[in-house]
């Protein structure tokens, strides 16, 4: 959803880091605008999940060089609950359990905290009840989810859904899904890839980590990044994404010859 | 675990201030005399005066028990002030006559007396060091027979039902700390809830340390005849001094036949320091006698104070198809110590029990949870749920679990499930991630953690009992 006047949501630029000193990520640029959703791609340990979690703040990695503007504000500069609370919304990879945690009391904590940030009203717990319903319908959820514990004993497939669930109470502006389609069926993918299809819009812009095609047949890309050992080393549509699926990942190393610290 | 979690689990002791009065202080140390003092300046018969000498006897023979999970320089018992009472100003008539500065004190506490009382429908009997110094709604209660009051005044005016009483259910010899208490207990509570009378209100004492350097040696007696309830209602504190203090009480319930008695505690007696330096030795003798057939017996605990505690509130199920239940949250932070559980016994024929306890630990504090459950032959068709859920919050504490299992009778049932968790720095990401900052996710976690118990709470309790937790862990995570 390209169009003419679109600003940019989130600049990243040159942004190095590390975990426990070893360097992750040696120099990412990349620009999204409004209304675009990108896909990174890439093989296990080429730094995607990383960007991910250094986008949504999370404290074991630290940030070596680089800046990332998002809405233009210095992102990091703000604790991951003020990402969050401006926008920023990190659908997780392996969503963790919360045992005596009930799940509609989360929910309305976080809707509502975000609500306040905003300057808008919070809902009571009725309101919410009704609000919350509405949106499980989006994802062909059963209610009874609201009474369990947060993520415990959910399924692979019930946990991604929750994260989507998620994003639709929150209507964040900047969704990054970190392997949202990893353990998931063929009917749950195309349930949860029908919820991000219609969360997605002119106001907000959406990242997808994955490395496969798959979950791409149903949610469209824009721009298609390949990420290598820190880097990204290609940028193309989403017919690269196909190309990736037929041919692998080892021809890009070999076509590129990108020099150290190249940014795209 | 990271500073912000250090900070919040990190607040001063909102407590600990001394309130300036007057008080009247025994020499320190404890021989025969020190005991017919105190039996002397309460003017008691002579038979209580037996009662404790009897006991001082028996805790002369005794040592300290050694099996806790605890560590602690040896106490010196003749370090201790045996009694201390806030100088008397004759009889006082009406709360108008209390001490202005000890009503502060109250305030500071947040102890509803006075219109407060009458709005949360709380009759208070107030303990403060060793003398009881109001009791608010003695009148309204007595129309229906209930008699509420401090046990000094029970022994001048009911001193048949103590001596029918005292010491049937924790006996002078029962154990070091009883035995200590037996001998020199200054003041308590005293409840008396007639045949088929359903007290109409909670009744709620609120102790404090106050002196320094004086033991705490409180003694109560509830007592439920034939078909009455009662649900009693115990909170907690004491101003914070660097030297230890030690709070040795002895609690008797006693539940006659479908009588039904509720006893909920708040704990948060001064814990010592971030470095372990002060605080209150909490060895407590707690223990309920269900002596009738449907009788019940309930305690419930949030344990949140003390530099130690060790405390095993217990049922003797000794009425057929009788009931004893124990839930209890103990919260450890910095380097407190906490051996907390309970014995459910059974006697009689189908009676049953269910423990809920949950523990959780922070900084370098250590829990325990320790419990009997014991069956015995004549208790056929007993059954015992138990459950032992412990939660870490950093990598410096620790948690144990010390089930004890007796059952000597094949139809019983018993079951004990426990578990281990911990707050992960990955679930307080999870939280921010949604916008919810440390502190927040940490109360949301723990009082979900919690839930089995504080539903079991007084409403106005449960509150304070919410609030207490968030405010004891707060920068505990992060």
């Amino acid at each position: 959803m390209i169009t003419n006047n679109s600003k940019p949501l989130l600049e990243v630029q040159g942004l190095h880091a590390s975990v426990n000193g070893v360097a992750i990520l040696k120099g990412i640029d990349l620009t999204i605008n409004y209304g675009e959703i990108h896909a990174i791609m890439g093989i296990n340990g080429s730094g995607k999940s990383t960007l991910a979690k250094i986008l949504a703040g999370h404290s074991a990695y630290q940030v070596t060089a680089g800046n990332v503007i998002f809405d233009g504000k210095d992102l990091l500069a703000l604790a991951p609950e003020e990402r969050a609370r401006s926008g920023v919304f990190l659908a997780f990879q392996y969503p963790i359990e919360i045992p005596g945690v009930a799940n509609n009391q989360f929910l309305r904590l976080a809707y509502n905290t975000v609500q306040t940030q905003r300057g808008k009203d919070e809902l009571d717990p009725l309101e919410f009840d009704d609000y919350v319903r509405e949106k499980m319908k989006l994802l062909e959820m059963n209610p009874d989810f609201l009474d369990r514990s947060v993520n415990e004993g959910f399924s692979g497939g019930e946990k991604k859904r929750n994260e989507i669930l998620q994003m639709a109470l929150l209507e964040p502006r900047l969704n990054i899904l970190d392997e949202t389609d990893s353990g998931l069926d063929i009917d749950a993918l195309r349930i949860v890839a029908n919820g991000v299809n219609q969360l997605t819009n002119k106001d907000n812009a959406t990242i997808l980590v994955t490395h496969y095609q798959r979950l791409l047949n149903y949610i469209v890309p824009d721009y298609v990044h390949v990420m290598n050992s820190g880097r990204i080393i290609k940028t193309g549509g989403k017919e690269l994404a196909l190309e990736l699926e037929t041919r692998g990942y080892d021809w890009i190393g070999a076509e590129e010859n990108i020099p150290e610290g190249a940014a795209l | 675990m990271s500073v912000a979690l250090q900070n919040l689990v990190n607040q001063p002791y909102k407590h600990g201030f001394v309130t300036e009065i007057e008080s009247e202080i025994a020499p320190k140390g404890l021989n025969e005399d020190t005991i017919r003092l105190i039996s002397f300046k309460k003017n008691e018969p002579e038979w209580l005066l037996a009662f404790r000498l009897k006991a001082y006897n028996k805790w002369l023979s005794m040592t300290e028990p050694q099996w806790q999970n605890v560590k602690h320089p040896k106490i010196d018992f003749q370090e201790i002030s045996y009694y201390a009472a806030p100088k008397p100003k004759e009889k006082l008539a009406s709360m108008d006559e209390v001490d202005p500065e000890l009503l502060r004190t109250f305030d500071k506490l947040g102890v509803p007396m006075h219109e407060r009382a009458a709005l949360a429908g709380v009759a208070v009997d107030v303990v403060f060091d060793s003398v009881s110094v109001a009791t608010t709604y003695k009148e309204k209660l007595a129309e229906v027979g209930i008699i509420f009051c401090s046990i000094s005044e029970a022994v001048q005016n009911h001193p048949e039902l103590i001596q029918k009483y005292l010491g049937t259910v924790v006996p002078v010899g029962d154990n070091f700390y009883a035995a200590l208490n037996s001998a020199v207990f200054t003041d308590g509570s005293f409840c008396y809830i007639p045949k088929g009378v359903k007290c109409p209100m909670d009744l709620s004492t609120y102790f404090r340390i106050n002196t320094e350097g004086s033991g705490q040696f409180e003694r109560t007696l509830i007592i439920a005849e034939e078909g009455a309830s009662v649900s009693y209602l115990e909170g907690c504190t004491a101003p914070r001094f660097d030297t230890n203090q030690l709070h040795a009480a002895v609690v008797e319930l006693i539940a006659l036949d479908n009588a039904d008695i509720k006893y909920s505690t708040v704990q948060n007696w001064y814990a010592g320091d971030e470095n372990g330096v002060g605080g209150i030795y909490n060895f407590v003798t707690k223990r309920g006698l269900a002596k009738g057939v449907n009788s019940r017996i309930s305690w419930t605990q949030v344990e949140t104070g003390s530099a130690i505690t060790w405390k095993y509130p217990s049922c003797i199920l000794r009425g057929d198809n009788s009931v004893g239940e124990f839930y209890s949250v103990a919260v450890t932070n910095n380097f407190q110590q906490a051996d907390t559980g309970t014995k459910m016994v059974h006697i009689g024929k189908n009676t049953r029990s269910t423990i809920v306890s949950k523990g959780i630990s922070a900084g370098h504090s250590n829990s325990s949870y320790r419990g009997l459950v014991r069956v015995g032959p004549t208790a056929d068709g007993a059954r015992n749920y138990s459950q032992c859920d412990s939660m870490l919050i950093g990598d410096q504490c620790g948690a144990h679990t010390f089930p004890y299992i007796q059952v000597q009778n094949h139809s019983a049932k018993v079951e004990h499930e426990a578990s281990t968790s911990k707050i992960g720095e990955d679930q307080l990401f999870y939280f921010s991630q949604r916008g919810i900052d440390a502190e927040e996710a940490v109360s949301m976690i723990i009082n979900g953690f919690c839930k089995d118990v504080f539903q079991q709470l007084p409403m106005e309790f449960a509150v304070e009992a919410t609030n207490l937790l968030s405010f004891k862990l707060e920068g505990s995570v992060g």
